[in-house]
C-alpha cells in the first residue's frame, strides 16, 4: 500500500533530500512509524509525547488529501492506498 | 543580503501598518533557487494577535500548493512586531523552518497605523542561529 508523503525542505535531511517518499500504514500514526523506519529521525520532527501519549506536534501541520489531520482524527487519521500526505510545518511566530 | 523592489518592500510595510496593532504576516515568493522576491502573497494572521501571527492552515497548504505548481519558493517569510523592534523573539528563532529564506521583520511600534518610517530588517535564521544582512531596495529586480 503506497502512500505519497510530501516532505517540507526542513525534513529532507532525513529523506537524501527527497520532496516526496512512499510509505505505507493504516492510520497517520503507522505511516509515521513506517517512515520512521527508511529515514531515522523523522518522527520526533513530528510527533511529541505529551504525559505518556504520543501527539501531533503543535507546530507541524499535516494534510491528507488537503484535509488538516486535525480535524480527521489527528495521528489516528485513516489512511488508504493512494492517499496524498503532505507535511507542512507551520509558519508562525511572535514578539515573545 | 535581500535584494527587494521597492514596490514590494512598500507593501510589506503598508500591510504591516494597516494591520497594527496586530502582527502581519505574509511571503514573497520567487523562482526556485533565484533568490528573486517576486510576488508578494498577503496573509491573514490566523492568530489576530499583537503578540504572535501563524497563517491559518489551510491558507497555508493553498499557498504551498500554489508555489509548488509554479516551481517557487518562500523566497521572503515577513511578519511585524508592533511594540518591539523588528529583531526574531526566541518564538521566532524556534519556529524558523525555511532555512533558505530571508526572514524580513518590520517593526511598527513608533506610528504604528500613521505615516512615517518603519524599521525594516532582513534575517537568516539556520538551525537556530540568526544573521542580519543587508536590505537593497531597488526600484526593480534586474533582468534576468
Amino acid at each position: 500500500m503506497a502512500i505519497e508523503v510530501r516532505i517540507p525542505t526542513i525534513l529532507r535531511t532525513y529523506t537524501d533530500g527527497e520532496k516526496a517518499v512512499d510509505g505505507s500504514g493504516a492510520t497517520l500514526s503507522a505511516l509515521i512509524d513506517d517512515l520512521e523506519s527508511n529515514h531515522p529521525g523523522i518522527k520526533d520532527r513530528l510527533v511529541e509525547d505529551k504525559a505518556g501519549t504520543p501527539e501531533l506536534r503543535r507546530f507541524v501541520n499535516v494534510y491528507i488529501n488537503d484535509e488538516d489531520v486535525r480535524f480527521i482524527g489527528s495521528l489516528d487519521a485513516e489512511l488508504s492506498d493512494g492517499d496524498q500526505v503532505v507535511v507542512l510545518p507551520a509558519v508562525a511566530g511572535g514578539a515573545r | 543580503m535581500l535584494t527587494i523592489d521597492q514596490a514590494t518592500y512598500d507593501a510589506i510595510v503598508a500591510h504591516a501598518k494597516r494591520d497594527h496593532p496586530d502582527e502581519a504576516c505574509g511571503i514573497v515568493a520567487g523562482p526556485e533557487g533565484s533568490d528573486r522576491p517576486e510576488r508578494l502573497v498577503e496573509m491573514v494572521n490566523a492568530a489576530g494577535s499583537p503578540t504572535f501571527y501563524e497563517f491559518d492552515s489551510t491558507d497555508l497548504l493553498a499557498l504551498y500548493k500554489q508555489m509548488w505548481d509554479n516551481d517557487e519558493e518562500p523566497v521572503v517569510v515577513y511578519h511585524s512586531h508592533t511594540a518591539t523592534e523588528a529583531y526574531p523573539s526566541t518564538t521566532d528563532i524556534g519556529l524558523a523552518n525555511e532555512p533558505g529564506a530571508h526572514y524580513v521583520l518590520v517593526s511598527t511600534r513608533e506610528h504604528g497605523n500613521n505615516d512615517g518610517p518603519v524599521e525594516f530588517r532582513s534575517y537568516r535564521i539556520v538551525d537556530g542561529v540568526v544573521t542580519e544582512e543587508e536590505v537593497s531596495v531597488v526600484p526593480a529586480l534586474p533582468e534576468i
